[in-house]
């Protein structure tokens, strides 16, 4: 179990683990009803990197997440993490297994407050010290000054700030993000995303990013897989999908 | 004056056992979406497990908690066995279910308690309290009514406002994929909304039942107000519920007490508030889901 994110002791540990396949799902094939959106996935997301998994609308973005975290029951294939066999993991149990879903649209609880939408957060984990708090409001002020306020009347940009540090008061080893990107404008996209590459690089974070916005999250990423109509197009390294002219026009949109 | 104190102090009496059913109501509405028309049947089950204790000579108190004790219980067990297909689906099969439960359970008490109407004793007297020469329509049981129905309220606003349990009940009721991708077991939090209310429910059929007549359907007059109070508040408010039920209390008897042959129109009355809210405002007075929706 890893310790309160921002602590050296984990930071040293992560680093150390570093390019090991931490999530790997094998084979992975499901439908909604008789459409099949993901057909065969494999693919890795590695310790203490961004892996992106880019794709237009349809590709399977969404139910690849929902898949992984259990929402969606898979037909066929296999999730594993960090080595434990997690496909038929209920939902509920998976942030105990150390990965934290953020759902597309933000998932925040729109009735209660800011400050009780973190603590939900941290339930699962019993008594959290009143620290943690104060770390992920350290982290995101624009949310602090809100605490007291019902979460419906967050900003798009703060109600994606209030679900990242919700989850990361889950201290996951993994961070699954569904489209953060979705709706916000580009100074937010690229704040939000320059801080998540400050916690993969300090805090030994990692992250399985699913964006239809593919130049905005290759810029952060790592690595970079291409889904289309459910099945893996490519994989590669961020920088090389980038450089990727063809593919960019394809399957990118940019 | 002496009369509108009197008509008063029975409204508000009144209304606050509306409250607590229709507060019933709006606790298994905001979680589960399903209007739970059994209510008044499961909470008079209850009540005859209290009678059935009595008459073997327990005392009342004891009756009380073995009696809403057992209404936690059959609220879990309904809610586990019986609602839980039905959650999340087509709204008419929850409708159905649960007027077909209504239906049962009512049968049930016939079979093994008999329909004949028996009466049910009263904690505290009804005699009003008198001030010098004047006789007021509080009685002793109906500031029994009166503080066992604010505690209720006070206990529950605890549990929801300042409990992990409560807050995790919350984050199941209005979010309930977030929560379970948060690591909230939602099934069982749905059990506890639907146990708790069973509970308040429950409360009410035992205190509109002391001191009257209790038969199998007592509860029936009470689902009616407690519905109509709980739409009042707007169904997805658990305070709407509570001024709704006091405002319908307060409404019923003024009706009653101050037009001719008035008690034979409180049902009417009901009925016409209603629908004058639901025409006015269809969200309810304290409706503010269209806001917190977006």
């Amino acid at each position: 179990m890893p310790e309160a994110h921002g602590s050296t002791s984990v930071s040293a540990d992560t680093a150390a683990a570093r390019g090991g396949a931490l999530l790997e799902v094998e084979g992975l094939t499901s439908a909604y009803g008789p459409v099949r959106a993901l057909d065969g996935v494999t693919l890795s997301a590695e310790a203490g990197r961004i892996t992106a998994v880019l794709g237009a609308n349809g590709a399977g973005k969404t139910t690849l997440l929902r898949t992984i975290s259990g929402l969606v029951r898979p037909q066929a294939g296999s999730v594993r993490l960090g080595g434990q066999d997690i496909t038929r993991a209920p939902v509920e149990a998976m942030v105990g297994k150390g990965m934290a879903h953020v759902p597309e649209g933000r998932g925040v609880i729109a009735e209660l407050t800011v400050d009780e939408n973190l603590r939900v957060g941290s339930l699962f984990r019993g008594k959290v010290g009143r620290d943690e708090f104060d770390r992920v409001y350290d982290t995101f002020p624009r949310i602090a000054e809100r605490r007291d306020n019902p979460a419906h009347t967050l900003s798009g940009g703060e109600r994606q700030m209030l679900v990242i540090g919700r989850a990361l008061l889950a201290q996951p080893r993994i961070l699954l993000l569904d489209e953060p990107s979705l709706g916000l404008a580009p100074r937010i996209v690229a704040q939000i995303f320059g801080l998540l590459r400050r916690l993969v690089d300090t805090e030994g974070l990692s992250v399985l990013l699913v964006e239809q916005n593919a130049r905005s999250a290759l810029s952060v990423a790592d690595v970079g897989v291409v889904l289309n109509l459910g099945r893996v197009v490519v994989t590669d390294q961020a920088r090389t999908l980038m450089a990727d002219e063809g593919l960019r026009h394809a399957y990118l949109g940019f | 004056m002496q009369q509108f104190v009197n008509v008063t102090l029975s409204g508000l009496i009144q209304g606050s056992v509306f409250a607590a059913f229709a507060l019933a109501l709006v606790l298994i509405w905001r979680s589960t979406r399903i209007v739970n028309f059994a209510q008044g049947s499961m909470a008079a089950a209850t009540a005859f497990i209290a009678l059935a204790l009595i008459h073997s000579g327990q005392s009342y108190w004891l009756a009380l908690v073995v009696a809403l004790a057992a209404g936690f219980v059959l609220g879990a067990v309904v809610e586990r066995v019986i609602v839980r297909p039905v959650e999340g689906g087509p709204e008419l099969n929850a409708v159905i279910v649960t007027l077909g439960l209504f239906v049962a359970i009512q049968a049930l008490i016939a079979i093994v308690a008999g329909s004949e109407f028996q009466s049910f004793p009263a904690p505290f007297g009804l005699k009003g309290f008198t001030f010098g020469s004047t006789t007021v329509a509080l009685t002793p049981n109906s500031v029994f009514i009166l503080v066992a129905v604010l505690i209720t309220m006070l206990l529950l606003v605890g549990l929801f406002r300042f409990t992990r349990v409560g807050l995790a009940m919350r984050a199941s009721a209005f979010g309930q994929e977030v929560a379970r991708l948060l690591g909230v077991r939602v099934g069982r939090m749905l059990t506890l909304g639907w146990a708790l209310a069973a509970v308040v429910g429950s409360l009410s059929g035992l205190l509109i039942a002391g001191g009257g007549l209790v038969y199998p359907a007592y509860m029936d007059s009470l689902i009616v107000f407690g519905f109509v109070a709980a739409i009042l508040g707007g169904l997805d408010s658990p305070v709407g519920a509570i001024v709704g039920g006091l405002l319908l209390g307060l409404a019923l008897s003024y009706v009653s007490g101050y037009i001719p042959r008035g008690s034979g129109l409180v049902n009417l009355a009901a009925l016409i508030i209603l629908m004058v809210v639901l025409l006015v405002r269809p969200g309810g007075l304290f409706s503010s889901t269209t806001a917190r929706r977006a």
